[in-house]
């Protein structure tokens, strides 16, 4: 019971039994279908519609192009919104876009009375253009005399920043020793896609009095009511947004996708409900993707091993439209700067570039596994360099306990990064298998490898914290529990359920969590992103719940004619603080709280707790790997993530995220990439040429835990929900690093790509 | 939802027959599995389908009097893949057909809708091509068999007229008796894949299982159409079983095959994998046939120094 205990999910019998609603299973029948058409150029301007022949298309109700739409900008990232407007998100995008800035942007739409009328219209849409060449990549975009996305931002640079700690000038100090040693590399990751299983979908209507309702599968319902209100120029009260159960997000979800338009489709068409069901080609052109980051780096080391000083120049792929835009790759820099120590110092200098290519927002991470690439490659490179076992190089240069940003003030409070990695080495046997491994010959080679990295929890202080819970007791002692955090199939609700029986003093059983957001009925919160549920959502509640905790309490010392002080609840019982004697059950209570002729009371609590704190969370993945050098395939032999999340509130929880996120990791560093063609046209945009490895492609995941309690916690707890994905491709390339020698610079590790470098090292 | 204009269902081979002659937009659909899709992508958006769903005489498998094998070609793959004549008597088929896609699409897609599809990556095709398979095609004016030699005319186009319907595929006595054989599939994952290349093994050994009597090899994905490897072919006959035939063949194959460059594999690539899929093919069709292999298999077994941990 409560936190801690292995609690099964409180969702789990209507999901497993298909009962659980999700949007499309809400969806009135008689709604509207909306298409969108797309661009099929990459880059230019609409120069106009012919729309006759898909007009005639029986059952077509409206179509509506670019120059319908109202003339205001708005960006979509969910991030909360900022009172100061140099803080404020870009915003750079209209509902539908004359400027066409990638191959599949939203230029009309077709509202239909069914799915083939509105796609045989779509299909029958001749659109004129003006053509630019495609600028796909930062290669491209940053050339003299490209052609300009946003006018507002010559060069295509969205922003740079730039960031140093001690000397801050690499060169000064990789100058000022003899002997040092130096690495100077460029590394490169590639543009992949969340492949959540539910598409995006949504529906809206207007209620009776004129109200917009959204039905949505998105991450952050309070965001996307402020989003869709800025791009229609509305009201926010006007607009409720209701989230239901979602099928997964990764933060692709963690951005206004298609609300603002499905709202407008709506009004369009007279207020009727609208749906959109997007499709997965859709979602790979047309929604957000991960940054394609790369990075020149350099390190001076000493021959002893230590770290004297690291330099970085990143160039992040942003895409057509501003997204989160530099939060990301400002994100990497700070995570190399974070995770080793550079004895004299380092500098960063990061660039996010517009290109005539698929946005770029979050994704579960928020540029991290990119950084814990490059950083983690550039480790082992180091230790190579160096003749020093990986690991123990680690241990000599990692982030210390206590760490403390000099930036960002984000201080390491309950430290088990080392811990990690000894457990880690125990687990795999390190020690035996890299020295097993030396030196082998033949077509198949074994290797080993690791990686480690940080994460922070929540994004205190880069931006607000605010969270709001409300809890409602029943007429039977039971809770009605209401966060404005949201269920994202991470299992939010019933850690959220462990959270309240513990703090509450109930047994889980007793508590009932409102699992749908409604903006017009939820207490505000900004939702699921950023691993910041479990501890800053978690304040809120534990605030909340201890509010609550002291109104019965007193409602009980007014029934039993006892001190408030003296009295406890535990096992829905109102008990003695000191010999734990039942005294009076909850329900008693909540009958006579509600129904008393002499003293009636509603026993609720609501409280929102303005998070101005933030820690470190962190861990290690290792990997063995068995690479077969003709076929340039690496198979996982034993994968193993080692983390450091405080105290698990729900053990078997956790470790099923782990699994996750690992899975995750797996198809970042051997097969996912989405790629381009010369005109700017993804190439493979389906789930049959984009590679996600399959349940046959899944090794074993195996997950282990370091738990030290965090004190700024609300139960110990800090950041999990994405840190899973984060070290696995590294540890991959560093296990293949170890068996064949060949240093793979850039992801996916895909065998096409092995096989020429292998035939370059003369291995094959 | 799919856009198809009308679904006729036809009744039996001759109903289906007269359909298509009657509309010659019509499109013939069996599992769907390759008909819904192009429906679904907009590419045969709004077509007229003539059904071949649960047409009887189109489906199982069966030994004629002569020992020829017949498979109807509406079988699924996955019903092919268990079949006791198949898993008998050419398991190289079931092993080739049991690659294809995922569990849901080996129940519904079929073998005839494999080779009519006409592409070149069709698991099951270059697996026939080494069986010699035999295709009877019917139509308005009867009925013509064709070898699957002479069946594919380039990527997506086959001799079938828009008028007929594959009604069986039927393998030889003296094409699989006493033969061995081995499909391997490269994809960049191990299930839901469409194979960067294929890899179909035949081979018959001698008595003495020293040397080759015979062998047939023929790959997917190699060129525009499913290629056998004729002349590698048969100069591997009578040589003797080692890692000089295996890299004989490996060199040779590369002589016959055109493979291209697309986004998906360079030709670098793909003849890297064709000399590496020929060998592990025959090294692995070749020890099924009995004969000895050890130490030709060097892509099994992890060794250093020796010592292969288990």
């Amino acid at each position: 019971m409560g936190v801690g205990a292995k609690t099964t999910r409180v969702d789990a019998y209507a999901k497993v039994t298909g009962q659980a609603k999700y949007t499309a299973d809400l969806m009135p029948e008689d709604a509207l279908c909306a298409k969108v058409v797309h661009s099929t150029i990459a880059n230019g301007w609409v120069k106009g519609f012919d729309l006759e022949e898909a007009q005639k298309v029986s059952g077509v109700v409206k179509i509506v192009t670019c120059f319908d739409v109202p003339d205001i900008l708005f960006g979509t990232p969910g991030h909360p919104w900022s009172v100061e407007k140099a803080h404020q998100d870009v915003q750079d995008r209209k509902l539908l876009n004359q400027r066409v800035r990638l191959y599949g942007d939203d230029i009309a739409a077709v509202i239909a009375e069914n799915e083939v009328a509105a796609a045989r219209a779509a299909r029958l849409i001749r659109v004129e253009y003006e053509e630019l060449p495609p600028i796909p990549e930062v290669e491209d975009a940053m050339k003299e005399g490209a052609s300009v996305l946003h006018e507002e931002k010559a060069g295509n640079i969205l922003a740079h920043s730039r960031m140093t700690v001690g000397e801050g000038d690499f060169e000064k100090s990789a100058g000022e020793e003899e002997d040092l040693l130096i690495l100077d590399k460029v590394y490169q990751t590639q543009r992949v896609q969340h492949c959540h299983l539910e598409l995006p979908v949504s529906f809206a209507y207007q209620d009776g009095n004129g109200k917009l309702v959204i039905v949505t599968s998105t991450q952050i319902p309070h965001i996307v009511r402020r989003v869709v209100g800025q791009a229609l120029g509305m009201d926010w009260g006007q607009i409720r947004i209701i989230k239901p159960y979602i099928g997964g997000g990764f933060g692709n979800k963690q951005d206004v996708l298609y609300e603002p338009l499905n709202a407008f489709l709506c009004l369009q068409a007279g207020g009727r409900c609208v749906k959109m069901e997007i499709s997965r080609e859709e979602t790979f052109t047309s929604t957000r993707v991960r940054h394609a980051i790369k990075c020149h780096v350099k390190a001076a080391v000493r021959k002893d091993g230590t770290l004297v000083a690291r330099k970085l120049e990143a160039y992040s792929n942003q895409g057509g439209y501003a997204s989160h835009g530099h939060s990301i790759v400002a994100n990497m820099a700070n995570m190399f700067k974070q995770l080793y120590h550079d004895e004299k110092g380092m500098e960063a200098d990061s660039y996010t570039v517009y290109t005539s290519s698929a946005s770029a927002g979050a994704m579960r991470g928020y540029g991290i596994p990119q950084a814990d690439f490059v950083t983690e490659a550039m480790t082992d490179d180091i230790a190579r360099m160096l003749h020093m076992d990986p690991l123990e190089y680690r241990l000599k240069n990692c982030m210390e306990d206590g760490y403390r940003d000099p930036h960002t003030g984000i201080t390491f409070h309950s430290y088990g990064l080392r811990q990690c990695i000894e457990k880690g080495r125990e687990k795999m046997h390190w020690d035996e298998k890299r020295r097993l491994y030396k030196d082998q010959t033949g077509m198949i080679r074994r290797g080993i490898g690791m990686a480690i990295f940080c994460y922070k929890t929540g994004v205190y202080p880069i931006s607000l914290e605010t969270a709001s819970c409300r809890m409602v007791l029943n007429q039977d002692g039971s809770i009605q529990l209401q966060m404005g955090a949201t269920e994202i199939g991470q299992g939010a609700d019933t850690v959220f359920t462990q959270m309240a029986a513990e703090s509450l003093g109930f047994t889980e059983d007793k508590i009932y969590i409102v699992s749908t957001q409604d903006t017009d009925i939820t207490p505000f919160d900004t939702g699921a992103y950023a691993s910041r549920q479990t501890y800053v959502s978690g304040m809120a509640l534990k605030q909340t719940a201890q509010m609550l905790k002291e109104r019965i309490l007193e409602y009980a010392s007014e029934m039993l004619d006892l001190a408030a002080d003296t009295l406890d609840i535990r096992n829905n019982e109102v008990v003695d603080k000191k010999s734990g004697d039942s005294l009076l059950s909850m329900k008693e209570l909540a009958t006579e709280a509600f129904y008393s002729l002499s003293h009636s009371v509603h026993l609720t609590a609501e409280s929102t707790f303005h998070c101005k704190n933030n820690t470190f969370s962190s861990g290690a993945c290792f990997a063995e790997v068995e690479v077969d050098l003709a076929y340039g395939q690496v198979k996982v032999l034993k994968i193993l993530n080692v983390h450091d999340s405080g105290i698990l509130i729900n053990p078997k929880l956790a470790e099923a995220q782990v699994h996750g996120g690992m899975s995750m990791g797996l198809g970042y560093g051997l097969g996912e990439c989405l790629m381009y063609d010369k005109n700017g046209k993804p190439l493979n945009g389906n789930l049959l040429d984009y590679k996600m490895p399959t349940a046959m492609d899944t090794p074993n995941l195996d997950v282990e835990f370091v738990e030290v309690e965090d004190p700024t916690a609300p139960y110990g707890n800090k950041a999990l929900g994405e840190p899973p994905a984060i070290p696995v491709a590294p540890a991959l390339r560093n296990a293949v690093l170890h068996a064949t020698g060949v240093a793979v610079d850039s992801l996916p590790m895909d065998p096409q790509k092995l096989t020429e470098a292998f035939k370059k090292a003369h291995l094959i | 939802m799919y856009d198809i204009e009308t679904l006729y269902q036809a009744k039996d081979v001759g109903d289906a027959v007269e359909a298509l002659k009657k509309n010659p937009n019509a499109v013939l659909i069996s599992g769907g599995t390759d008909v819904l899709i192009q429906i679904r992508e907009g590419k045969l958006a709004g077509a007229s389908l003539v059904s071949l769903h649960n047409i009887k005489e189109l489906k199982g498998i069966r030994m004629e009097e002569d020992q020829t094998i017949w498979i109807g070609p509406a079988s699924s793959f996955s019903s092919i893949a268990n079949d006791p004549i198949i898993l008998d008597k050419i398991p190289v088929l079931a092993e080739a057909v049991d690659t294809v896609g995922g569990p849901q699409i080996r129940n519904m897609g079929t073998i005839g809708g494999n080779v009519c599809n006409g592409v070149t990556s069709a698991d099951s095709a270059s697996t026939q091509f080494v069986l010699n398979a035999r295709l009877e095609l019917t139509g308005p004016s009867g009925i013509r068999q064709v070898p699957i030699s002479e069946f594919y005319t380039g990527p997506g186009r086959t001799v079938r007229s828009h008028d007929e319907v594959l009604t069986g595929i039927r393998i030889a006595r003296e094409d699989y008796e006493g033969y061995f054989g081995c499909y391997v599939k490269y994809g960049k994952r191990k299930a839901m894949e469409i194979a960067t290349l294929g890899c179909a093994v035949l081979v018959k050994v001698t008595e003495d299982k020293k040397r080759i009597e015979d062998l047939r090899i023929a790959f997917g994905v190699a060129a525009p159409t499913p290629i056998r490897c004729y002349k590698t072919e048969e100069g591997a006959k009578g040589m003797e079983i080692g890692n000089d035939l295996l890299c004989f063949v490996a060199e040779n194959v590369q002589s016959e095959v055109n493979p291209r460059s697309s986004w998906r594999a360079s030709k670098e690539f793909r003849l890297l994998l064709i000399q590496e899929m020929a060998k592990r093919g025959l090294a692995e069709a070749l020890g099924r046939a009995g004969a000895d292999v050890t130490g030709l298999k060097y892509w099994e077994n992890w060794q250093n120094g020796g010592e292969i941990d288990a």
